[in-house]
């Protein structure tokens, strides 16, 4: 009897919060997709480097898995009760006719198995039928071989699953056997009962809270977008705090003055349904200030989290051809363990001192070394502008020597880079760097003070600001600065490290691999041999060396990582925003059944009944997103910030992508929305 | 001069096996002015009757003309122009509109018909005045009484000149004193309006206010009285003569 009732009652709320239902599968699914991540990768064919991000990939997936397993409880959790309370006269029924509260709970907790079982078991095969496709993406990602690909089934994740779903679910049976035994008759009864005050809010408070909020995200906006600079973790959380209070006062004033506006305008507001349509919106808005702050904030972190994890995809994939176009760089010094002080070794040489020759492998190279000194630090490089810097960035290295670079060794790199030459008088010098905050200090410094003084020469700088460029390659703009200066300059007592950059003497990929190959080899060994041979424990090495393809790898590697975290808190934080915003805006058309009803009854069109619920509708679902874009436009300026080190020239291409997605998934859960609501409002016609 | 014309209508509920005939072969019809009421038990089929003549439910045979226009062939777009510009409804429980002010759910009534803002204002303060509830246009429906609900709801159902005023039990929710107040209303829109006003109830005191008295057994006009020249409490006695003879279940419908 229980059960027959259990299913019954679920029937017959299918219909209505199918929407629901529908997200609990996408989110299983999502979920087993995305732990099956490390189970679907096994078979593909890639090189250690990418197996170990691919390790690394899975470990912090799995890591964002118990966060986003802990926002889906909430969803599951707050869904559940909703419901449970719009059931609150069928349960007083039920006690009413002698049902026991354990009974009612037994009800319930069958109920829930259902869902449960439903929404896990539906959610596994298309989780599964979805994760071989991610293998696909996964390959073409990684570039890896898909031939042994065969069709596969995560157990583990199947597992895991199940577990963290399960666990929600016994914490909502846990939730509604408690509400149940905490619920008295005469409240369950009265529940039905319209006490709702529909008082207007006081217009003129309204005004003011709306005005006082608007300056506060002002200035939080201010301080995130413009005042970036001296950020710290302290005032980010202010700030962050600031922004929700703010957002949910926005929200409170919004719908009393919203209405007031409207209703001042006679015009639009005695127009066609405009007055009901309007009332109903206010007064939805009002009793939901709470879910509408904490959708808005969560879209924007969303928005944030999608446009920055693609940004930095997008851009340092199409960095890497700008900024790594040699095959291979090498850096070696040896330096005093007591003193820090480098001692410059040319280890191409020595090198050969032990027969190894690294330039027999490459089919064009610059070998050079860079000098530096400690009379001509960043602290000297700033002159009288140190103190004003000083005070703005406390925690940077001012005592660290400049990197002083000979014209032609600086020309000789650009020739491989196949770039044009730089030219200099002998009475010049330049700043290359292209680190986009170091390089506005520097700029700035170069205004006052263009004449500096190195290893007793002086010089002036042939031009107003730095220039772009750099000698390291890599996959970002991570060039803090150096100086370029004419060749009669540098005193070779102060040379600091060797550099070798050059190409592989191959042209096709496979061929640059095994070359690669042997450099490592030969270098481990020469560096093996090297320092057997000195036992000075007062010597230090410091050595490196970075090839074009591990940047690459790694490159990849980090975009892959990027975006699957984004995408994965993003589908679930979309999900999870629009199924709270559908849930509410259904079950409020059921209680508006009546009221369209009476519409009919006086006359009013189909067509102006379905414009008004679009719009209702429409504005329920873009007023938390309109305030969430907003508060995205300074977010993201501020992660442009952060992000400056990757890149940001493919910024508006990745809020492109981003809006697209949310158009997607937000879009049609408004679409999927607004066709139930007029089903539902359709349905009693008759 | 004749405004509504019922002619042979029928209506059946169910299937062929087990058939109900809600109506069974009704025809009347009403002069412009009058004020009508239709009385009869529960099941009896007076509120069928009724949709069928708000259009709101479809008759399974038979014409209906309002004013010469067989409404029974309407659809769709001239349904709703129909039930806007002609009818006016009153019903037992309201159906307010809580989330409106009584201002705004009068007003909504003229918005609907695309009437001029300027308008609105006017008829809305015009009609309140003859209903009394100036004092309540800006309150919510839950702030009032039974008998304002029921005035403003009226308000709504005669601020657009309807031909036909359709009250399903107006007073069905009201107690005695504000349902008194409500019904002297009508009279004072009958009379002072010529408003043409066709109300169901199976009170035979709510009748007694109409010019007109149908009463309806199974489906059928089972008999009709007029008011003639007597005052409201002799036609009551007589109302109260033909709900003994329609015996059983009206009777404790004092």
């Amino acid at each position: 009897m229980l059960f027959k009732l259990s299913v019954s009652n679920i029937r017959k709320s299918l219909r209505d919060y199918a929407i629901y239902f529908f997200t609990l599968i996408i989110g299983v699914s999502v979920f087993y997709v995305f732990n099956a991540i490390s189970e679907q990768t096994i078979f593909l064919q890639v090189s250690s480097n990418t197996r170990d991000i691919i390790d690394l990939l899975t470990s912090m997936l799995d890591g964002i898995s118990v966060f986003v397993s802990f926002v889906l409880g909430l969803l599951i959790v707050y869904a559940s009760r909703f419901l449970m309370k719009r059931r609150n006269k069928e349960f007083a029924l039920y006690l009413i006719l002698g049902m026991g509260k354990s009974k009612i709970s037994a009800i319930l907790l069958i109920e829930t198995i259902i869902i449960g079982l439903g929404s896990l078991g539906v959610g596994l095969l298309i989780g599964i039928g979805l994760s071989q496709l991610m293998s696909t993406v996964v390959a073409n990602l990684f570039e890896a071989d898909m031939t042994e690909y065969t069709f596969m089934v995560s157990t583990d994740a199947i597992i895991k699953t199940a577990i963290y779903f399960g666990i929600m679910y016994l914490v909502v049976m846990f939730f509604n056997s408690f509400m149940i035994s905490k619920c008295k008759l005469i409240n369950l009864l009265q529940s039905g009962k319209k006490s709702e005050k529909l008082k207007l809010k006081n217009p003129v408070l309204c005004v003011i809270v709306f005005i006082i909020s608007a300056c506060a995200l002002g200035y939080a906006y201010y301080t995130a977008g413009w005042k970036t600079n001296d950020m710290s973790t302290e005032k980010l959380v202010k700030l962050i705090a600031i922004g929700a209070v703010s957002t949910f006062l926005i929200f409170w004033s919004v719908s009393g003055m919203m209405l007031r506006v409207v209703m001042s305008m006679k015009k639009t507001y005695y127009k066609n349904l405009n007055s009901f349509t309007f009332r109903q919106i206010s007064s939805k808005i009002n009793t939901t200030v709470a879910s509408m702050t904490v959708i808005c904030l969560m879209l924007f972190v969303t928005i944030c989290t999608l446009s920055s994890a693609f940004s930095i995809r997008n851009s340092m994939n199409a960095n890497l051809k700008k900024m790594c176009p040699a095959d291979l760089e090498i850096q070696f010094t040896e330096y005093d363990n007591q003193t820090d002080i480098n001692k410059y070794v040319d280890f191409v040489e020595k090198a050969k001192e032990f027969g190894y020759d690294f330039e027999e492998d490459l089919s064009e190279y610059v070998h050079f070394h860079p000098y530096s000194s400690d009379s001509f630090t960043f602290a000297d490089a700033l002159g009288s502008k140190l103190e004003e810097v000083k005070k703005q960035y406390q925690y940077m290295e001012y005592e660290n020597p400049e990197d002083i670079v000979k014209l032609s060794d600086y020309n000789a790199i650009r020739r491989l880079y196949g770039r044009d030459e730089l030219t200099l008088n002998d009475n010049e010098f330049a700043i290359i760097c292209d680190f986009k905050s170091i390089k506005a200090i520097r700029d700035e410094a170069l205004k006052t003070d263009k004449t500096i003084t190195i290893f007793g020469h002086t010089l002036t700088s042939k031009y107003d600001e730095c220039q772009d460029g750099f000698i390291d390659i890599s996959s970002q703009h991570v060039n803090i600065g150096f100086y370029v200066v004419p060749d009669y300059v540098v005193d070779e007592n102060y040379a600091s490290l060797d550099f070798l950059i050059g190409n592989y003497n191959a042209e096709t990929k496979e061929d640059k691999q095994i070359i690669e190959d042997k450099i490592n080899n030969k270098y481990n060994d020469f560096f093996k041999e090297y320092t057997s041979d000195r036992n000075d424990r007062n010597i230090g090495y410091m050595y490196g060396i970075n090839t074009r393809i591990d940047i690459a790898e790694a490159t990849v590697g980090l975009g892959a990582m990027v975006t699957f975290i984004g995408l994965y808190i993003g589908l679930i934080f979309l999900i999870s925003c629009a199924a709270i915003l559908a849930l509410k805006q259904l079950s409020e058309s059921v209680d508006s059944i009546s009221r369209y009803e009476m519409l009919r009854k006086i006359g009013a069109e189909e067509s102006d009944i379905s414009k008004s619920l679009f719009r209702q509708t429409g504005i329920f679902f873009l007023l938390p997103l309109l305030l969430a874009c907003v508060h995205s436009v300074f977010g993201m300026k501020f992660s442009a910030f952060i992000l400056e080190t990757f890149g940001t020239e493919k910024l508006a291409e990745s809020i492109g992508f981003t809006s697209i997605m949310i158009l997607l998934i937000y879009g049609g859960y408004f679409l999927i929305t607004y066709l139930c609501s007029k089903s539902i409002i359709k349905s009693h016609k008759q | 001069m004749e405004l509504l014309r019922i002619q042979q209508i029928e209506k059946y509920y169910g299937s062929k096996s087990s058939l109900t005939k809600a109506i069974d072969d009704i025809s009347f019809t009403v002069s412009k002015g009058e004020f009508v009421a239709i009385m009869g038990a529960s099941g009896s089929g007076k509120t069928t009757l009724l949709n069928c003549i708000s259009t709101i439910d479809r008759v399974t045979s038979g014409h209906i003309y309002l004013e010469n226009i067989d409404i029974t062939t309407l659809k769709g777009k001239q349904l709703n122009q129909f039930r806007r510009e002609k009818l006016g409804f009153i019903f037992q429980d309201f159906n307010l509109l809580d989330t409106l002010t009584a201002y705004e759910n009068i007003a909504l009534s003229l918005s609907i018909q695309k009437v001029n803002p300027a308008e609105i204002d006017k008829a809305v303060k015009n009609v309140a005045r003859q209903l009394d509830i100036i004092g309540v246009l800006q309150k919510y429906p839950y702030q009032m009484s039974g008998g304002q609900k029921q005035r403003i709801a009226s308000a709504r159902a005669i601020v657009t000149n309807p031909k036909l005023i359709l009250a399903d039990e107006p007073t069905g929710a009201l107690d005695s004193k504000s349902a008194k107040m409500l019904l002297e209303r009508f009279n004072y829109l009958n009379y002072e309006h010529e408003a043409t006003i066709m109300m169901v109830t199976h009170d035979s005191f709510t009748a007694s206010y109409a010019s007109r008295v149908l009463f309806i057994k199974d489906g059928k006009v089972f008999h009709e009285i007029s008011r003639g020249a007597d005052n409201r409490k002799q036609f009551f006695d007589k109302i109260i003569d033909v709900v003994t003879l329609l015996g059983g279940d009206v009777n404790d419908a004092l």
